[in-house]
């Protein structure tokens, strides 16, 4: 089980969250003007990077809140956790998938 | 809500009050032969119909200022701590959320009050009174029960009086309020949770009890 500390509440257990996929995902600006192909890459298109991963979680059994993780895919290291809306903070060092 | 209005809501209140029926008012006789008393003892009651209003607002707004004159204790800014003014404790949820809990029968009082200082500001005041029941669970062992079923770090290092955390023990979600340092926890459980909840802890104090 991970052990994920909630920027609010601290560490729990795996098991109070929920998982919210990948992170920074812009909603498009004027979303009438995508194509089929953009708008389907905006909603299902999703990086699958073997190694830090940037994603969202629900603190859904505490706080209620919403905030991001960088995880390591094959490790499960969390590197850094950090409020929703905030960037990522090791940006430079991204995979690409 | 007027001074009439509320007077004639407790009126109301008060003519029904014999038809209220607690989500574990049938299990007393069980929670109370469960419990034992002495140095390794653990005791468990329902202590029904408390008073919960779950407020939310900025908390850092001049709302909170007000809000916090008028309970007469500021606002839990920590995470997971309760501040406590008369008969009110006053838990925190989330950055910009609390719940203030009181004794059965205080809810339309504290929630004109405070409805009155929030004003126009953005925020909410809602009345959660009959969502929850509320668990006590007191004794020299009571530490040890809880930890049959919830992963929190409860030591008296990092849990005591004064603290409070949602989390889920026995996979149910609770909010956990830590009153005394006998130590004395209180398990504010959804009704619908409490049966299972009760028969769990039940199970967990048998080994405590003779």
């Amino acid at each position: 089980m991970l052990l994920i500390a909630c920027p609010w509440c601290g560490e729990r257990d795996e098991t109070e969250y929920h998982y919210g996929g990948q992170a920074h995902v812009a909603h498009p600006a004027d979303p009438a003007a995508l194509t089929d192909a953009e708008w389907g890459e905006y909603l299902f298109v999703r990086a699958n990077p073997k190694g830090d991963f940037a994603e969202r979680w629900l603190h859904s059994a505490g706080c209620r809140r919403w905030f991001n993780v960088v995880r390591h895919t094959v490790t499960h290291d969390i590197t850094a956790v950090y409020p929703a809306g905030q960037a990522r903070p090791d940006a430079h060092t991204e995979v690409t998938a | 809500m007027t001074a009439d209005s509320l007077a004639a809501d407790n009126r109301a209140v008060d003519r029904l009050a014999h038809l209220r029926r607690s989500p574990l008012g049938g299990l007393a006789d069980r929670l109370a032969a469960g419990s034992a008393p002495g140095p390794r003892g653990v005791r468990l009651r329902e202590i029904p119909y408390l008073a919960q209003l779950n407020l939310r607002l900025d908390p850092i707004g001049p709302a909170a200022r007000r809000v916090a004159e008028a309970l007469g204790t500021p606002l839990p800014d920590r995470t997971a701590s309760v501040t406590v003014t008369g008969a009110l404790r006053v838990l925190w949820l989330g950055p910009d959320e609390w719940l203030v809990v009181g004794p059965d029968g205080t809810a339309p009082g504290v929630e004109q009050t405070l409805r009155q200082v929030l004003g126009d500001e953005p925020g909410s005041l809602v009345d959660l009174s009959a969502n929850r029941t509320t668990l006590e669970l007191s004794g020299p062992s009571a530490r040890a029960v809880l930890e049959h079923g919830c992963s929190l770090d409860l030591h008296p290092r990092a849990f005591g009086p004064g603290h409070c955390a949602q989390t889920t023990v026995s996979k149910v979600q609770v909010i956990l309020d830590q009153t005394d340092a006998e130590p004395t926890y209180r398990l504010l459980v959804r009704a619908s949770f409490a049966r299972y909840l009760a028969d769990w802890l039940l199970d967990a104090m048998s080994e405590s009890t003779p």
